[in-house]
Formats: C-alpha cells, sequence, structure tokens
C-alpha cells in the first residue's frame, strides 16, 4: 500500500465571475466605478484522501463545502491547481481514462426529491449507467439492480416504480445504488443526511459504514452537523469562506480544538444531555463571500483577533502531528 | 399551504392523471366533443352528403337554401342550408373542421419539434449558443403573428401546405422561449447532476433525462397553440389569404356569408361560427383541465 | 383567571383524500401554562405541523378539525366564527414558520409589514407604531433598526429574516406563540443565536411557546416539557430532564439512541437504529402504530394504548414502557448528578 492518496486536490480554486454587462461597462466609461464581481467559493484548499479514509468537511452554509464537493467529484472544473487521482493529474489523462476516473468518483447528493429523474423507473435510475458504459450487458440488468438494491437494504420487487412512489429515506437509498452501480472507489458525499428523519438517518448512516467495510470505499462526507461527523469520519476538516481553517483526526480535533472558529463551532453545538445551559454563540453572521474581509476570514467575529489577522492571511500549518491548523494565534508562542 | 404530507401510493402517473382529469365534467365534456370533431373531420369523406370541393357537384341554383331544404334534383337534403355558391353547408363544415384540425395538429407539432430542438441547445449549451438562438427567437416575437403570416401566404400562394409552413414560422418562437425556461431550470437539478457524474454523454442526458421532465407544461401549451392555430387559420382565410376558394375551410365559409348575416341568411355564417367556437372551446378546455392536473405544485 | 393558558383537549384533525381518510392528528390532549416552554417532537408524517395549524385554525380543504377542544384561556377557539378567530391571530396566538418567506411578502418594506401587524389588532398612531416596530427588531437583536426597517426582505440573510418573522410574531405581545421548524433551515451558529434569545423573550414577556421541531438536541436546551409524536398521536409526554434522561416509550428511546451525539456506540460502529419506516398514514397497522418497529410489541399492542397519566408527571400511550428497566442513556451534565 503506498502513500499515495487516492484522491488529491491541490491547491484548488473555484470562483464565480459576474462580468459587468453592456449597460455596466457603459457607466465604467463614463466615470463610475464598476468592477467584477468575484465570489471566490472555494480559495486555494488542497486536500489528500488516501485509500479507506473517511474525511468529514465541515461548515456552514456559502462555506464552499458543496463546490468543494463539486471540485472532487469533478461536476465542476477548478479556475486554478488541479485534481490528482491515484498520483496522476486527472486534467493531464486520455479522454478514456478521464472517463474511468469519472466512473470512479461518485457523488450521492443532498435532496432526495431532487436528484432522481421522476420521469424514469427506479430500475433504470439505477441501471442505465452501468449497461451504457458496458459494465454489464442489457439482459443481465435487472438481476444486477437487484443485487443493488438488496445490498442498500430495498425490495427488488419495487424496482418498476417510480421515484415519487418511496419516501425519502428509500429514495436516499436509490441515490446510494445508483452510485454502486458503477463500481465506484470513491463517495463524495454531500450533506447525504441532511435532509432525512432522524431514525432513517441512523439506517443510512449504519449502511455508509455497512458499506465502506464491505467494498472498501473511501468517502469525503460532506455535512453541517458535528455529530454525525464525528461519529464518521476518521478526520474531519472544517471550512470557513472558501478556505480550510482547521484539519485533523477526529478524536483530536474535538477535544483539542485549536482554530477559534473551530471551537466556537464545537461550544454552540446542541447537545441532547445539555439542559437550560446559556447559549455560547460566536457572535455575527457570515459575511457576504462577495466582500469577505482582508487577512483572516473569520477575524471580525474572532473574540481573540489580533492586528495582525486583518492584514495577512495565516497559512494552515501543522501544529501538532496530523493537526494543521490557520491561525495567527499559533506562531505567538 | 397546509397539506400533510401525502402517503406513496402504488398508481403509475398516467392513471393519476386520468383520474384528476376526470374529476372535473367539464373537461370531461370538452374531451368527448373534441373527440367527436376529430372523428368528424377524419370521416369527413365518408360520411358528408356532398363533396364541396368538386364544382361539378355543386348546383348553383341551389344556392342559398334555408337550412331543411331540398336540392333542385330532390336527390339530398341540405340539413344546414347552402351557401352561395350552392354548397351544402354540412359537408363544408365537415371538411372544414378536417381542415382547421388537420392544420392546427401539424402545425403544433412542427412547430414544437423546432422550439423544443431550439429551446434545449440554448439551455443545455447556454453561453453564446444561447445568446445567438435566443436574439433569433426575440425577433420573431416582436413581430405581430397576423401580419408576418399575412405577408408570408402573400409570398407563398394558397395551398394547405403553405399556411402550415406560415404558422409554423410564427409559432415556433414562442415554445422555443419556453422550452428554455423550463430547461434551465430543470438542468440545474440535481439529477442532471447525477448523470453528468455517471459520465452519460450529452446528447444522452438532453433527450432521455431533460426533455422528458420539460414536458408537461408542453403539453399544455401545444394544447392551448392548437386552437390558437386553428383561430389563426381561420383568421387568414376570412382576409381570403391561405387556402383557395374551392377547398373552404371554416374561416372562408363564415366570410361567405358575411354579407347575409343581417339580411336573414344567417345560416351561412352562423353554423361553420358555431362549428369553429365548438372546436376551440372543446380544446381549450381540454388544456385547462391538463394544466391543473399537471401541475406538481397544485398537487400538494 | 386559571394558570392554564392553552388546554387542548382529544383534538383530530382528519384529511379527506381521495385515497381515504388521513389522520393527520388523533386524538391529542396537552396544556400549557403561562410563560411555559413546550418542545413538540416528531420526524415528518408525525403530525406535529398539523398540531400546530389546527391551533390557529389554519386547516384548509381537503382538511378539518373533526373533534376536540382548543382551549385558549377558557375560550374554544373552534367555536369562534373566522372574523374572531382573525382578531385572535396575531394578537393572542402568533406563529413563526420555517420558512421566513411565508411570513415576509417580498414585494412590501419591513416596516409596511410590521405597522400592519400592529394596526390590525390595535389603534396606534403612526409615529407610535413605528417606535414599537423598531423596539422590537432591537430585541430580537437586529443591528440599526432604523436603517433595517426601511429594507425589504432579500436585503436580509436567512437568519435575520427569521429574527424579522420572530419580531413580528411578538409585536403585539401575544400570549402563545408556536413556531414550527425555525431554525431548522438555518445554520448551526445562528440557530445557537436564536434560541437564546427566544428563551430570554419568552422569559422575560411570559409568552408560552410551542417549539414543533424533529432535533431532540435543540429541545434539550430550550424546553421545560416534551411531547413527542408519531403517527398522529401523542406517545410520550412530560418534563424535558425526566423524558430525554429515562425515555418511557420505546420511539422516544429509539429516537434517542439514534442520535449519533447520544450514542453509547463508539465512534465508527454501527448507530442503534429503529428499524422499518413510519407507516404510511393511509395505512396504518391496527393498535399501536409503532408496533411494527418496536421489540418489545406483542399481542397486547393489537388494541390501541390509551393515554395513560402517571404520578411523576408523564403521560404515556404504551403497553410496554421501558422506564422500568432502562438505565439512563444520557449523563445529565447540569443540575442533579445522573443516577447510577
Amino acid at each position: 500500500m503506498s502513500d499515495t492518496p487516492l484522491l488529491e486536490l491541490r491547491a484548488v480554486s473555484r470562483r464565480f465571475v459576474k462580468h459587468p454587462d453592456a449597460a455596466e461597462k457603459l457607466a465604467a466609461l463614463l466615470g463610475a466605478s464598476v468592477h467584477e464581481q468575484v465570489v471566490s467559493a472555494v480559495d486555494e484548499v488542497s486536500l489528500a484522501m488516501p485509500a479507506g479514509e473517511v474525511l468529514g468537511l465541515v461548515g456552514e452554509s456559502g462555506c464552499g463545502k458543496s463546490t468543494l464537493g463539486r471540485l472532487a467529484v469533478g461536476l465542476h472544473q477548478p479556475d486554478a491547481g488541479s485534481r490528482w487521482w491515484r498520483g496522476r493529474d486527472v486534467a493531464a489523462m486520455p479522454a478514456e481514462e478521464q472517463r474511468a476516473t469519472q466512473l470512479a468518483i461518485q457523488m450521492i447528493f443532498q435532496d432526495p426529491y431532487a436528484s432522481l429523474n421522476p420521469r424514469l423507473r427506479v430500475e433504470d435510475i439505477i441501471g442505465e449507467a452501468p449497461v451504457v458504459h458496458g459494465i454489464i450487458r442489457a439482459g443481465d440488468k435487472k438481476d444486477y439492480v437487484a443485487g443493488l438494491l438488496e445490498r442498500v437494504g430495498m425490495d427488488p420487487g419495487l424496482m418498476r416504480r417510480f421515484a415519487h412512489q418511496f419516501s425519502g429515506g428509500q429514495r436516499s437509498r436509490i441515490g446510494i445504488a445508483r452510485a454502486l452501480a458503477v463500481k465506484p472507489q470513491f463517495l463524495v458525499c454531500d450533506e447525504a443526511v441532511a435532509a432525512l428523519d432522524v431514525s432513517i438517518q441512523a439506517q443510512v448512516l449504519n449502511l455508509f459504514m455497512a458499506l465502506r467495510q464491505q467494498l472498501g470505499l473511501t468517502y469525503l462526507f460532506i455535512s453541517h452537523d458535528l455529530a454525525v461527523v464525528r461519529h464518521i469520519s476518521d478526520r474531519v476538516a472544517i471550512m470557513y469562506l472558501g478556505r480550510i481553517v482547521e484539519s485533523a483526526p477526529t478524536g483530536m480535533l474535538f477535544e483539542q480544538p485549536n482554530h477559534p472558529y473551530t471551537q466556537g463551532l464545537l461550544a454552540g453545538m446542541p447537545q441532547p444531555g445539555q439542559r437550560h445551559t446559556a447559549y455560547v454563540t460566536i457572535k455575527g453572521e457570515i459575511p457576504s463571500p462577495l466582500h469577505p474581509p482582508g487577512g483572516c476570514h473569520f477575524h471580525p467575529r474572532c473574540p481573540r483577533a489580533m492586528p495582525r489577522c486583518a492584514l495577512e492571511q495565516p497559512a494552515l500549518r501543522q501544529i501538532a502531528p496530523l493537526h494543521f491548523s490557520a491561525c495567527h494565534l499559533n506562531d505567538a508562542g | 399551504m397546509t397539506q400533510p404530507q401525502t402517503p406513496q401510493t402504488e398508481e403509475t402517473p398516467a392513471r393519476r392523471i386520468a383520474t384528476d382529469f376526470a374529476a372535473s365534467h367539464l373537461a370531461v365534456a370538452g374531451l368527448a366533443t373534441l373527440l367527436l370533431i376529430l372523428l368528424l373531420a377524419l370521416l369527413a369523406p365518408l360520411i358528408s352528403p356532398q363533396n364541396p370541393y368538386d364544382l361539378a357537384q355543386l348546383d348553383v341554383l341551389d344556392s342559398r337554401l334555408a337550412p331543411g331544404a331540398q336540392s333542385g334534383d330532390g336527390k339530398m337534403t341540405y340539413w344546414l342550408g347552402t351557401d352561395d355558391q350552392g354548397r351544402d353547408m354540412l359537408s363544408g363544415i365537415f371538411y372544414g373542421l378536417r381542415i382547421s384540425m388537420l392544420v392546427g395538429i401539424s402545425t403544433t407539432l412542427a412547430a414544437l419539434a423546432i422550439g423544443l430542438a431550439a429551446g434545449l441547445t440554448a439551455a443545455y449549451f447556454g453561453g453564446r449558443t444561447d445568446s445567438i438562438i435566443m436574439r433569433v427567437v426575440d425577433m420573431q416575437l416582436s413581430f405581430p403573428t397576423i401580419l408576418v403570416a399575412l405577408i408570408l401566404l402573400a409570398l407563398l400562394g394558397q395551398g394547405t401546405g403553405k399556411i402550415i409552413l406560415a404558422l409554423v414560422v410564427v409559432q415556433w418562437a414562442y415554445y422555443a422561449r419556453t422550452v428554455r425556461g423550463i430547461a434551465l431550470v430543470e438542468r440545474r437539478k440535481e439529477y442532471i447532476e447525477a448523470a453528468v457524474c455517471l459520465a452519460l454523454s450529452p446528447l444522452r442526458i438532453v433527450f432521455r433525462h431533460l426533455l422528458p421532465n420539460c414536458l408537461p407544461p408542453l403539453i399544455v401549451i401545444a394544447t392551448v397553440q392548437v386552437a390558437a392555430a386553428i383561430a389563426l387559420e381561420a383568421t387568414l382565410s376570412f382576409l381570403g389569404l391561405g387556402l383557395p376558394i374551392t377547398e373552404p375551410s371554416l374561416g372562408l365559409l363564415i366570410a361567405n356569408g358575411f354579407s347575409y348575416l343581417l339580411s336573414g341568411k344567417y345560416w351561412i355564417s352562423f353554423f361553420p361560427g358555431l362549428a369553429l367556437l365548438l372546436a376551440i372551446v372543446s380544446i381549450n378546455l381540454v388544456a385547462d383541465r391538463l394544466r391543473d392536473v399537471l401541475n406538481p405544485r397544485l398537487q400538494k | 383567571m386559571s394558570p392554564q393558558l392553552l388546554s387542548v383537549e382529544g383534538l383530530r384533525t382528519h384529511f379527506f383524500t381521495r385515497h381515504g381518510v388521513i389522520r393527520a392528528v388523533d386524538d391529542v390532549s396537552f396544556s400549557l401554562e403561562r410563560g411555559q416552554i413546550m418542545g413538540l417532537v416528531g420526524e415528518s408524517g408525525s403530525g406535529k405541523s398539523m398540531t400546530g395549524y389546527s391551533i390557529m385554525g389554519l386547516i384548509d380543504a381537503p382538511g378539518r378539525i373533526v373533534e376536540g377542544r382548543i382551549l385558549l384561556q377558557g375560550r374554544d377557539l373552534r367555536t369562534l366564527s373566522e372574523a374572531q378567530m382573525q382578531a385572535v391571530r396575531g394578537d393572542r396566538v402568533a406563529m413563526i414558520f420555517q420558512d421566513p418567506m411565508m411570513t415576509l411578502n417580498p414585494v412590501l418594506r419591513i416596516d409596511t409589514q410590521m405597522l400592519e401587524a400592529i394596526r390590525a389588532h390595535r389603534a396606534l398612531g403612526h409615529r407610535a407604531a413605528l417606535a414599537e416596530a423598531r423596539e422590537a427588531l432591537a430585541r430580537v437583536g437586529i443591528p440599526s433598526p432604523d436603517e433595517r426597517l426601511r429594507s425589504y426582505p432579500h436585503q436580509f440573510s436567512g437568519g435575520m429574516r427569521q429574527r424579522v418573522a420572530i419580531a413580528i410574531a411578538m409585536l403585539n405581545k401575544p400570549d402563545l406563540i408556536i413556531a414550527d421548524e425555525p431554525t431548522t433551515a438555518l445554520d448551526v451558529t445562528i440557530q445557537g443565536q436564536i434560541l437564546h434569545e427566544m428563551q430570554t423573550l419568552c422569559r422575560e414577556s411570559g409568552t408560552a411557546l410551542i417549539w414543533i421541531t424533529h432535533d431532540l438536541s435543540v429541545i434539550a436546551g430550550l424546553a421545560d416539557t416534551i411531547s413527542v409524536m408519531y403517527a398522529g398521536k401523542l406517545v410520550e409526554q412530560g418534563a424535558v430532564d425526566a423524558v430525554l434522561s429515562h425515555p418511557a416509550h420505546p420511539y422516544t428511546r429509539g429516537l434517542l439512541r439514534s442520535l449519533p451525539a447520544n450514542n453509547n456506540t463508539a465512534r465508527g460502529q454501527a448507530l442503534q437504529q429503529i428499524p422499518g419506516m413510519t407507516p404510511s398514514l393511509l395505512d396504518l397497522p391496527p393498535g399501536c402504530a409503532f408496533r411494527t418497529r418496536c421489540e418489545r410489541a406483542d399481542g397486547a399492542c393489537a388494541a390501541d394504548p390509551p393515554a395513560v397519566h402517571r404520578d411523576d408527571g408523564r403521560s404515556l400511550r404504551c403497553f410496554h414502557p421501558c422506564d422500568d428497566d432502562t438505565r439512563s442513556t444520557l449523563a445529565v451534565q447540569s443540575g442533579a448528578p445522573g443516577p447510577p
């Protein structure tokens, strides 16, 4: 087993640019100050995911974790940086190999209602891609789909039904079966359990863990729910406004959080064991990604901000074995 | 607003649509009328007492006879009277409906096909392709439909095929714009992203995944547009363009009888007018109900 | 005046659909005192939102409240005419929805909407009403309220909009607020802020609160009592500490055990789960609806369990409650030391 990570993102960025339209360009000619509006959804993020590991990616809305997930899967192309699969640059691969890579990295989506084609029967939702790519022959489709449905805990007799005839939890399972049908090695789960009821969530999380054992899968598990991430991940990375602010093995992150944002998130986490405590909250709100604060993005809300934090972006540095954090406070001592 | 989570049932979408549709008596009546009209139109050559296109069969001495009158040679009864050429109104209406249905349906199908292709292409590929196609659509839509149709027909001449062509040119842009709007929304949905993830080809995604999900609103629009095409064709014929006088459509029949309306010979305009009205109203009733039934938001 | 602000007795709300009758709320009874915060917990299809709408009188066809009494300070809301109910809504009872855009009109400014809410119930001059609106916004933690009053909803973030919706709900100082999953769509940090503010506001003004949610962790920190719903029925009620540390109903216990935060199992091991799925409301098994998923079910459960009120204040619908033999599933972190 080599040290090469299975999937690696190197300094990837994804920017959404709104160019001035004709009217605005005219205004600029006349002296108005009109600029392109740039949102850096993902700002020079590097992640290495070794085979067999579950990496939890946590952040609040607008932090860019979904965009990062889509960069990992290949739904978006990075504007800067590169994506490496098994030690090779995906962009440099020939078309045939790129397709194979695409099939090896699959995504489980958040919304069980929007992620299944309402016009197709379940057997086609799951069975279309493997037949098209020659993984199975058209005649074997029914048996193959039956096997997959059983694997995700559903009755194979239901495969002639349409998506709308199933509950949210069942639709999640169908989505998982669809991803498994092309025999992936890496799964990106984008808030895959967020829309589910608590009791179904437990079932689907158990399914993820069982599949990991049975099929040797690697996961990038994106979520805003710290409790879920803590349970399922080997390693956790925290994102804020497009940047990774801290990453560490799960136990270490939850017991010794280093970055003030992480500390704030953990302190504010509602626990069933807590009773009527005063809520410790991070003050303020996430700033607009159009105008991120200079220097460290978090400094306006940080209880321990220093003057340096407004000027200089802290680099993600190793502060302990396997523990990385991007905070100037670590340089002080 | 306050609806509980609807439990899942075994119905196929088709069954549910049919049941919901049938819940409105008015819509069912409209559908029945429409089917009757289609049947009459289809069987027109077989059931008409007279072939109104065959000039040899017409006897000008029989012109302007009241409904129920006998023909001069006693061989047939003019159930709805005759027009100023001696044409049997009933036969004229059957054949007229035939033309109306033919023109309405062919126009709609052709315009839908072209509009779909243009709209889907614009939505899926975006960027410059989108801009170019949509500017063409905008230009097309900024001209009044009757004006364009008139000009085209004046240039093309007469004949059923030419009317259909003119109407298609006028109608395709509306579909293209509508399809593009719907496809833009559908394209962002996660099941399309999933299809891209699964490395399916763009062609397959557009036709197998995107297109079927854009259809329900289009079915409603197309149904309404059939009525619009029929009305447009009748208008053009009324104005004397499109079809030759020897092959009267409902519009032409109405035009013929226009001058007699106030002098007591109402039947020459009235009955074709009534037939046209029934055709258009029944189509609109069906389309209206379909719109309610196919609208997912109204389902919840 | 009785201390009981709200008393819901035997509420049944049914929906008469083409496929059959959906008993969305089935014989639900509970009561609330002034200033009390009750958490109404359940998963989708449990009837918790429908209970809230029923109290507000917002049930539309094909649904209907078929039975029961909703006593607000002794007055049965079901006997009121629509005009009388309108006088109650927004004044004595207010509702906060999951999506703040269900409260806010996107084409009207905030001050217009708030003044509308005030003037619907009280004859107040423009300046006085504006002053109240400004104060309400400040109380929910919105900075520079004067400027915000002149803004439109789309100029606020999601969390801010929800705060505005809460401010509107509190304008006329209602006796009761029903909050239907108001923080579910918001980030954890914003949720924390809003929970904190709601708690303070309710304590200060003595407003009772029904907080409808599926998130048990939120209830733990916020509520005094908890009511758990399943398939339209209220299966367990009691003081929050007691229910969360010693759940009596197998469903409540199963729910608590499913939470990763709460799990006794080690990280990476399978979570304890409730097997199966919520049955379709059209197709409920006779007797206890949880029967098909319960490890403690037996033949007796084929009969409908009645609501039993115990001496310890707990109310329960179960023939085989599990707090006889269960150990504490949680360590209580504040207050009395946990049981052995």
